[in-house]
């Protein structure tokens, strides 16, 4: 298995502040990563570095491959990384079939097309309805995003983000906010992904990520602090230290 | 995600209930307003065929600025600009080239494509009060260019023409020749804003960010936005060079800017076909309330206020919403 992701000495800097300090992730194909961490420990803003969102201050993000340090947001998307978002993302003065046009579109030429009609062909409609049944959402197509429930909004991310068939795929959190039983539909969804995706994971909910990843990677305070495999991240006492408050100051 | 299904179940998306259909009611209005626009010129005198003529020039001008204010969620402040640099060249090629008018209208809505695509190089990186202000500024450059260049423009005296050709030299038949441009100009226009393009337009106006983890290049799409909106302000000048037989520097203003957003506003931003409401309902006042009072500009200023506080989606927004609320 060959490293799929790659971050040598990835650094984003805002003035002062270190919000990614020096990490080196390597992250092989089909893994199931996840990145834990206290809040403010610069997991979005590793995600943003890694999708292209902020440029690194120094390092290098290698994806398939190819450094894509430099590369636009929608070039990375088009070599295949899909995100969702921490703070829900969506259209939502358009309906949740107009949204997932939009995310099926988005890699195909005919997203230039001026004049001609706006449906799916037989093809993207089938990846869309796929994508909204795993998402649960195969009923509410002509709901209004902006009327939907915040757990059916969160379902709709996954759905975007999954009908895009990328290659990688990182999660924001996915289950922020959700109650028990929504948080139940999430982690369903992330194990019917096919096993061959690349999957990396924000999360906080440690029986979600325990029960889902193959390896755990723990930030604080922009600093690699850790990684290890679920089982052995519970009983790290560096784990436990961040978490539970009693953190020694590691500059 | 194996292998596809043997029949596909038809795509319940292609027609979705609200929003990107066309309902009956909707088709209905729009065949009652058309009929009313081509049979109105039959009972009126011929002053009003004139001031009907005007409203469905404008109307063009205030849908050009819709697909920008309303669709993409970036409202311009040089429309007026670019439909009057439209109308500067029409005038210019028939009545000092001595051109025939139908290359000047060809050669009219190039120009103003071409200063369209210039001015949303400069203006893409921008958006919200920002986008307005330079939008703005490159509106007025236009304004400054046409009031100095007097050896071209005239300066302030503008510039007089020969535009019409013989064939619609009444103003009966020239409503009807604009009638049946401006009718073509909406078909395309509605088909373009529910295009796959411009369903990227108005993902881009709820939200840029997820557009592009989404693979769209926004700059690009708001570059042809933009270029694209002009070619259709220049269409509403050409016409208006054809309708007018003269330009002066106040048909590159700010206001006239400002009047096709205003129209657009009033009749629904986001709406399109709104702006013919918009459209009829400002020049109809203008030259109604002209009659009775030197202070219509009051009497439109205070009409502005009223709209913005009780409707603020327009006219043909609020009748939508409570159609909308009816059906519920």
């Amino acid at each position: 298995m060959t490293d799929f992701l790659q971050l040598d000495s990835v650094t984003v800097q805002f003035g002062a502040l270190r919000a990614v300090d020096d990490v080196s992730i390597r992250v092989r194909e089909g893994e199931r990563r996840a990145i834990i961490g206290p809040n403010g420990a610069g997991k979005t803003t590793l995600f943003n570095a890694i999708t292209g969102v902020v440029a690194a201050t120094s390092g290098q993000v290698i994806f398939a491959g190819k450094d894509v340090t430099r590369a636009p947001v929608h070039v990375r998307a088009r070599r295949g990384m899909s995100r969702t978002f921490q703070i829900t993302n969506l259209f939502p003065n358009l309906t949740v079939a107009e949204n997932m046009r939009l995310a099926v579109r988005g890699l195909s030429p005919r997203k230039f097309s001026f004049f001609g009609t706006d449906a799916l062909d037989a093809e993207e409609t089938r990846r869309a309805g796929a994508a909204l049944e795993i998402s649960r959402l195969h009923t509410r197509r002509d709901a209004a995003v902006k009327e939907l429930s915040y757990g059916e909004q969160r379902q709709l991310e996954m759905a975007m983000a999954l009908v895009a068939q990328p290659k990688l795929l990182l999660l924001d959190e996915p289950a922020a906010g959700l109650s028990p039983a929504e948080r139940v539909i999430v982690s369903d969804i992330i194990r019917a992904l096919p096993r061959d995706l690349t999957l990396v994971l924000i999360e906080h909910d440690m029986d979600l990520i325990l029960s889902l990843v193959d390896y755990v990677t723990c930030l604080n305070n922009g600093k690699l602090l850790v990684e290890a495999p679920p089982s052995e991240i519970r009983g790290n006492s560096d784990v436990q230290d961040v978490y539970l408050g009693k953190a020694r100051h590691n500059a | 995600m194996a292998s596809p299904a043997p029949n596909p179940a038809p795509d319940s998306t292609a027609l979705p209930a609200r929003d990107t259909g066309m309902s009956r009611l909707a088709m209905g209005a729009i065949a009652l307003g058309a009929l009313a626009f081509a049979v109105l010129p039959l009972i009126l005198p011929t002053y009003q065929v004139s001031i009907l003529t005007e409203v469905l020039i404008f109307a063009v001008l205030a849908m050009a600025v819709d697909i920008l204010a309303g669709y993409t969620g970036r409202t311009p402040l040089c429309h007026g600009a670019i439909f009057g640099v439209s109308t500067y060249v029409v005038v210019y090629w028939t009545s000092q080239m001595g051109g025939s008018p139908y290359v000047g209208v060809g050669l009219g809505i190039a120009a103003a494509t071409f200063v369209a695509a210039i001015f949303a190089l400069l203006a893409i990186r921008t958006s919200g009060v920002y986008f307005l202000l330079l939008t703005l500024a490159l509106g007025m450059i236009v304004w400054g260019v046409c009031l100095r260049w007097t050896s071209v423009t005239g300066g302030e005296n503008g510039l007089r023409g020969a535009v019409r050709p013989a064939a619609l030299a009444d103003g009966f038949s020239f409503y009807y020749a604009v009638f049946a441009a401006v009718a073509v100009v909406a078909f395309v226009m509605w088909r373009f804003v529910r295009s796959p393009f411009g369903l990227t337009l108005r993902g881009i106006r709820d939200s840029e960010s997820r557009m592009r983890s989404l693979g769209y290049n926004v700059p690009a799409h708001l570059f042809l936005a933009f270029t694209i909106s002009g070619f259709f302000a220049g269409i509403a000048g050409a016409l208006y060079a054809m309708f007018n037989d003269f330009v002066s520097p106040s048909t590159v203003g700010l206001s006239q800017s400002v009047e096709g957003l205003l129209m657009a506003i009033t009749g629904g931003i986001g709406t399109l076909f709104g702006a013919f409401i918009g459209s009829f309902a400002i020049i109809g006042l203008e030259n109604l309330v002209s009659l009775y009072t030197e202070r219509w500009q009051s009497v439109l200023g205070a009409m502005f206020v009223l709209i913005m506080i009780f409707a603020p989606e327009g006219i043909l927004g609020r009748i939508r919403s409570f159609v909308a609320q009816r059906r519920r």
